[in-house]
């Protein structure tokens, strides 16, 4: 099963390697992975998106919490949360076709970023199955490249993602 | 890049500015701090040079691998922190294998590295090696410093997580620029803790009822004991627990000497070469309490077949650790010797003689044995040093055959009496671990059992043997072969040999000549060639003052039994 798991960590040099080294070093599967800072400098947010039994997501979430640099690990699957991806496609695009990719842009709420006489770039942002509608749609049109950043999410409630859950050490 | 929690009401730095290597070295001193395995180079000429001027007693080994077993020897002789130090690049890379075994142990270690100058780090400048990434995966801990005003967080921190909780190694890669520049120093009063970092050391109450009334229940309980407790200081609460609520007592083979193995209770260790009686006793049990232990699949065999029809409890001071190889119906996170003791308040004593009566037969009909022979059989030789040590000798092995039957055929009875490579299985391990234990317990007697294989794998550190005076007895269990291996082929490859014999055809001995070699070191020592000997061979080897080296020639003859195949269950196990 599919799991967005957000993380806190310290923000240091060196994090990001211990948590992507420990996903390959251990075999779990890593399907996104975005990092950024938060409001407190010393800090950084992790979404990462993952899948495994029950068993591999309770070793996920005890290997993650023994990293000495790991704040706290939230499981968001199964709770309220708000997910969003962002991306970039580059598309060809002649005068016939711009005005027809516009309009189904604009469906998306997508926004063109660069226009070229035969290329043009469009930004999209929202839940990962509506950009791989929106990539569907723009495959007979000729996509050149394109590049999305994975999710990020927030837990829909007053309080921060990280006191949605106490995690459970116990069994 | 600071602790937030330990700057925030930290005074103004005062005093004199002193260079990066100094600091370190005063932070070495302020950990208490005794004794360095260090190897220099010119990435930590500048932590040498401080040295000179610090009390801290310099070992030197003779190959940085050595430097990094004779720490961690150190460390499981005593429970405090090893610390051992290298050169940037190579001597860097040569620490691997110990470090690996550090933390596949979980004993403390400190590893210090010197490091390029940082403005070269990443042009592949000479002996530059990224051994922060190289690492990763086999440390607690590891930090690069970029400045010498970062050293004394960066060490506090380090010796606070190498030996809090679950202990491991901490790598800590430290600039040479950084090494020589100056700074007014600020050393943390109270240990540095990184905010992240959170322990659950006592058990709730209601986990300890659960643990309580679960042994209650149980008309077969058995004691899985890891070296978890040994890291806890748990021995006597451990003794006292098992004696109170009566249930026998398996020892992981890290845990062998927690608790006495002359002891009613005591099954001596389980798994793939542990006896019959401890394998039967975990696998027939109604419920298993592991204590600090890690369901390793040299315990369990195949880890689904393993104890199926029994409870389990599993109790460890690592969260990731419980339902990590083995699901446990009650999982308990804490630390073991406080769980131990809120179980003694309200004992459960219940008579369960038809339990006892059974281990009882196991322990009768199936115990430790070997084969009468005119040869000198490796199992006797430990036998008699044992007997002829009045079984209080520290024992610190190589890894293969030798270190099974060590394991075996001499009786522990306290914790840190076995020093052994158990979850790297490193070969090698033996001479300058037992380095390190000497020179950490002077007071006590080190014997290392060795093979010739493991023997050979750092038999460089003769040097630092007698350079030192370090009075470590060195038993060679010789066989020419890589034993271990080569009973493998025997069981499972038809015999074939996959380049496990280390004789010499053109030599008409055994090959090398251990004695002689030892000779070249300063080193003296004697080969035993016949049985009638081994006693007269051993008392000289006790009587004599200093190191000696016992070349043992006990022919490939025998293979370590019991044994259970990788991967069987405990009714596949060998018995012949």
């Amino acid at each position: 099963m599919r799991h967005t798991i957000s993380v806190l960590v310290e923000n240091k040099f060196g994090v990001l390697t211990r948590i992507a080294g420990l996903f390959s070093g251990r075999g779990y599967n890593i399907e996104s992975l975005t990092v950024g800072p938060t409001q407190d400098r010393a800090l950084s947010k992790m979404t990462i998106v993952t899948s495994g039994d029950d068993a591999v997501l309770e070793q996920i979430d005890k290997q993650l919490n023994k990293l000495v640099e790991v704040v706290k690990v939230t499981d968001l699957t199964g709770a309220g949360f708000t997910a969003r991806e962002l991306m970039l496609i580059k598309l060809k695009a002649t005068g016939k076709t711009r005005g027809e990719i516009v309009q189904i842009a604009n469906i998306f709420r997508g926004s063109v970023t660069y226009v070229h006489h035969d290329a043009m770039v469009i930004e999209v942002t929202g839940r990962t199955e509506k950009l791989d509608e929106f990539i569907e749609l723009m495959e007979p049109f000729g996509i050149v490249e394109l590049a999305r950043t994975g999710k990020v999410a927030l837990a829909r409630s007053a309080q921060p993602t990280e006191s949605l859950q106490e995690y459970d050490s116990h069994c | 890049m600071k602790n937030p929690q330990a700057t925030k009401a930290a005074p103004a730095a005062t005093g004199e500015p002193m260079k990066g290597a100094d600091i370190l070295i005063r932070c070495l001193e302020r950990q208490g701090v005794e004794v360095l395995f260090a190897y220099p180079g010119g990435g930590s000429i500048e932590l040498h040079q401080s040295l000179q001027k610090s009390k801290i007693r310099v070992i030197l080994p003779r190959h940085e691998q050595g430097g990094a077993f004779a720490a961690a020897g150190y460390a499981r002789a005593t429970g405090q922190t090893g610390a051992c130090m290298a050169t940037s690049g190579p001597g860097a890379t040569n620490l691997i294998t110990g470090i690996a075994d550090a933390y596949m142990d979980s004993i403390p270690v400190v590893f210090i590295t010197g490091q390029v100058p940082h403005t070269y780090i990443g042009k592949n400048a000479f002996q530059e090696t990224d051994i922060i990434g190289v690492t990763r995966p086999i440390c607690k801990h590891s930090h690069l410093v970029l400045s010498p005003e970062e050293i004394p967080e960066v060490i506090s921190e380090a010796f606070y997580l190498a030996n809090s909780g679950r202990p491991g190694p901490v790598v800590i890669d430290i600039p040479k620029d950084v090494q020589q520049k100056t700074c007014i120093p600020l050393f943390p009063e109270q240990p540095v803790v990184p905010r992240a970092y959170k322990l659950k050391l006592a058990p709730e109450a209601r986990e300890v009822e659960a643990v309580r009334k679960a042994i209650e229940e149980a008309e077969r309980p058995c004691l899985y004991v890891g070296g978890g407790i040994i890291s806890a200081g748990a021995e006597k609460e451990l003794l006292k627990f098992a004696e109170t609520y009566d249930i026998p007592v398996a020892t992981t083979l890290m845990g062998v000497g927690c608790f006495p193995e002359d002891h009613r209770l005591s099954l001596k260790w389980l798994g793939m070469h542990g006896t019959y009686y401890a394998n039967y006793a975990a696998n027939e049990c109604d419920l298993l309490v592991a204590l600090g232990a890690r369901f390793d699949d040299r315990v369990t065999g195949n880890v689904n077949t393993f104890a199926v029809n029994s409870r389990i409890v599993h109790v460890d001071i690592d969260p990731s650790e419980i339902n990590k190889n083995k699901r446990a119906d009650l999982g308990v996170v804490c630390d073991v010797k406080q769980m131990l003791k809120k179980l003694l308040r309200n004992p459960v004593r219940k008579e369960r003689p038809e339990w006892h009566a059974l281990v009882r037969k196991w322990k009768e009909d199936f115990p430790l044995r070997y084969a009468d022979s005119h040869l000198i059989q490796p199992q006797y030789v430990v036998d008699r040093l044992y007997r002829l040590t009045n079984g209080e000798a520290t024992i610190v092995t190589g890894v293969g055959q030798h270190q099974m039957w060590a394991a075996q055929f001499y009786q522990f009875k306290r914790p840190r009496q076995l020093l052994t490579s158990g979850g790297l299985g490193a070969m090698g391990f033996g001479i300058p671990s037992a380095i390190g234990a000497k020179i950490a317990r002077p007071d006590q007697l080190v014997v290392e059992i060795d093979g010739d294989g493991s023997f050979q794998m750092n038999i460089q550190e003769l040097g630092t043997i007698h350079c030192e005076d370090v009075e470590v007895k060195m038993i060679i269990l010789n066989n020419q072969h890589l034993g271990m291996v080569a009973q493998w082929e025997d069981r499972f490859y038809g015999s074939c040999r996959g380049n496990t014999v280390l004789t010499n055809v053109r030599a008409d001995r055994p090959y090398p000549d251990f004695v002689t070699i030892a000779k070249g070191y300063l080193i003296p020592g004697r080969e035993v060639w016949k049985r009638e000997e081994v006693d007269d061979a051993i008392r000289e080897m006790l009587e004599t003052p200093g190191p000696f080296v016992l070349d043992v020639h006990v022919e490939y003859q025998e293979h370590v039994l019991p044994m259970i195949p990788a991967g069987g269950t405990y009714k596949t196990i060998i018995m012949e």
